[in-house]
């Protein structure tokens, strides 16, 4: 259960700080504004759930080597161009709702990120409507559709390739870690790191 | 288009217009307009009205200054006085 | 009443302008410029910070700066709505401004090089900014003085955040101390530059046409009686030997350098360039979006 919660944090923060870099570069401000907003409630997600693993969540969130995290590939991922972002989102909400649903019934807290992740659901939904005849949103989708398999556990599949309708291929599984995690993890812990451990900021 | 943002601070206030933004549709428009008028909690609702729908109503005629519809069309003072005085002199 | 000297006695009586009414073309065409160069000021007020964070050494303080941001993209929507409908395609505005051909604050142009400047912009640059911010309250044009109320409203919680990221850096270790005070040292230049030469107010046309209802050294005046007090009393120091409160209740302070101002207003600050470049840079990656969505 504990890796389980883990994942799903790591996760939400991995995400929420990768859509956080959208912050004033979104391609139009009304959006720009909304996309924010997301990125927060899934960094505050995260901290809701380490809080029931440990005293310290700032601790968890910052202070383990890069492959002690459990976060899934997918949201690893530095995709700073729309049509992938877009379709990480979708492919994440629809993946991340089954997880959550899941969890629901033993850990109270994943109830409340359910109701929250309602309103990311409508916002990726509505994305999705809109550009799913658009050729780079259509390749966005089958690149990250491996990864997007490896968020959710293997039982769980055949649910999210019903709800995307996409066929099952061979997942990118939790636990394997590419160049650009070890750089956003030090771009995170650059600024904590330099201070001795306990530093008030 | 342009859709207006009205807003309502607690149940049971008035509708204020808060401004406006721009989407294709009311989808886009209500995702937005959700944040940029609600993400505190200041907001209890929306009302979203395309900009086209809004019909401008502006000028009045006051030609004859019909002013017996309004509290300022009555200056009872004097009259008042004088009923007082009046009421006063029986009694007294 | 087209008559261009009614209109100057009427809003300098406090007459309100709406966006449908009669206006001289000199007035439309300063504020448009006023009101567009603060949507850009806004705008590029993300990119400095926007770097921190992703670099935010807690989770509060990561969800603080990000809502901060958010506030500011935000303001630049309400901003440039005013100028479209006052005529200027925020498409228009947008390329006026990565073509350099369009300007924006001076304290937008410069580098963010630690957390201490996070601290400093959050603390300093913002009260300078909300300063200017409540004098517009008073704008002739009402449709923009509509939004500062909006704007007011939302910056009350930067100037706290940023004074609790201060705090809690002076009363933490000797080097995070440092980090502020340097930060102070770089920032103290442009920050007493930002509300613009001392000009008197009846030869400022902003002031004249009640666009802006405060002249810059009133301003500056009272950025200086609100914060040097603040900034002294946690020991940190300002770097002018001349910073002085007189015996009138007037701040006497070494004149502010103006060709520096100049010369960075029109676009040769030292991380201008590259800035806007990194700007255009995603505004021609997404034509693909806006086309997408936003055509009919």
């Amino acid at each position: 259960m504990n890796e389980l919660l883990l994942g799903l944090a790591d996760d939400e923060l991995v995400i929420g700080w990768r859509d956080s870099e959208w912050t004033g570069i979104a391609p139009m401000l009304e959006e720009d504004v909304a996309f924010s907003s997301i990125a927060q409630n899934e960094i505050g997600h995260a901290r809701a759930v380490y809080e029931l693993l440990t005293d310290d969540a700032d601790a968890l969130a910052f202070d383990r080597t890069p492959d002690e995290y459990r976060c899934a590939p997918l949201v690893q991922l530095h995709l700073l161009e729309w049509a992938h972002t877009i379709a990480r989102r979708w492919l994440y909400e629809v993946a991340d709702e089954i997880r959550v649903t899941a969890l629901m019934v033993d850990v109270p807290v994943a109830a409340k990120i359910n109701r929250e992740e309602a309103y990311h659901r409508m916002h990726a939904e509505m994305w999705h409507e809109r550009l799913r005849d658009e050729p780079r949103f259509r390749e966005a989708v089958t690149e990250l559709w491996p990864f997007a398999l490896g968020v959710v556990l293997p039982e769980q599949r055949a649910e999210l390739c019903s709800r995307v309708k996409l066929e099952e291929v061979e997942a990118v599984e939790r636990g394997t870690f590419g160049d650009s995690f070890a750089a956003l993890h030090d771009e995170m812990t650059m600024v904590r790191r330099s201070a001795p451990a306990g530093a008030q900021w | 288009m342009i859709y207006e943002v009205f807003r309502q601070e607690r149940k049971g206030q008035a509708f204020e217009h808060a401004g406006s933004v721009v989407a294709p549709d009311a989808e886009f428009a209500e995702a937005w307009a959700r944040e940029q008028y609600g993400r505190r909690g200041e907001s209890n609702a929306l009302w979203l009205v395309p900009r086209d729908a809004i019909h401008d109503v502006e000028g009045w005629a006051d030609e004859f200054d019909l002013k017996y519809r309004r509290v300022d069309g009555y200056s009872i003072k004097a009259r008042l006085k004088e009923a007082r005085e009046r009421a006063a002199a029986r009694t007294g | 009443m087209r008559d261009e000297q009614a209109f100057l006695e009427y809003v300098q009586g406090g007459g309100q302008v709406e966006t449908g009414d009669w206006m001289p073309d000199d007035y439309r065409a300063k504020l448009v410029k006023f009101i567009e160069m603060h949507g850009n000021s806004e705008l590029m007020g993300v990119l400095p910070e926007r770097e921190w964070i992703l670099r935010a050494p807690t989770l509060q303080r990561k969800l603080a700066l990000t809502a901060k941001v958010q506030d500011e993209v935000g303001h630049a929507q309400l901003i440039y709505r005013v100028v479209e409908d006052l005529g200027k395609p925020r498409e228009r505005c947008l390329t006026d401004l990565v073509d350099g051909k369009a300007k924006f604050h001076n304290v937008f142009h410069y580098p963010t090089k630690t957390w201490g400047d996070v601290g400093v912009i959050a603390w300093l640059v913002d009260a300078a900014a909300i300063i200017s911010q409540k004098a517009l309250l008073k704008c002739s044009y009402a449709p923009y003085a509509r939004i500062m109320k909006k704007i007011c409203w939302e910056e009350s919680f930067h100037i706290l955040h940023g004074r609790d990221v201060i705090l809690a850096m002076v009363t933490g270790t000797p080097e995070q101390f440092e980090l502020v005070q340097e930060a102070l040292n770089r920032w103290w230049g442009p920050l007493m530059q930002f509300h613009g030469n001392p000009i008197p107010k009846d030869e400022d046309p902003m002031y004249v046409w009640r666009i802006k209802s405060q002249g810059n050294e009133d301003a500056r005046q009272q950025f200086l009686e609100g914060y040097v007090p603040q900034i002294w009393e946690l020991g940190l120091t300002v770097p002018d030997p001349n910073l002085r409160r007189n015996d009138e209740g007037v701040w006497e302070y070494s004149e502010p350098d103006w060709d520096e101002l100049k010369h960075v207003v029109t676009g040769n600050g030292p991380r201008t360039e590259e800035r806007l470049a990194f700007r255009r840079r995603f505004l021609d990656q997404e034509q693909w979006v806006r086309d997408a969505v936003l055509a009919a």
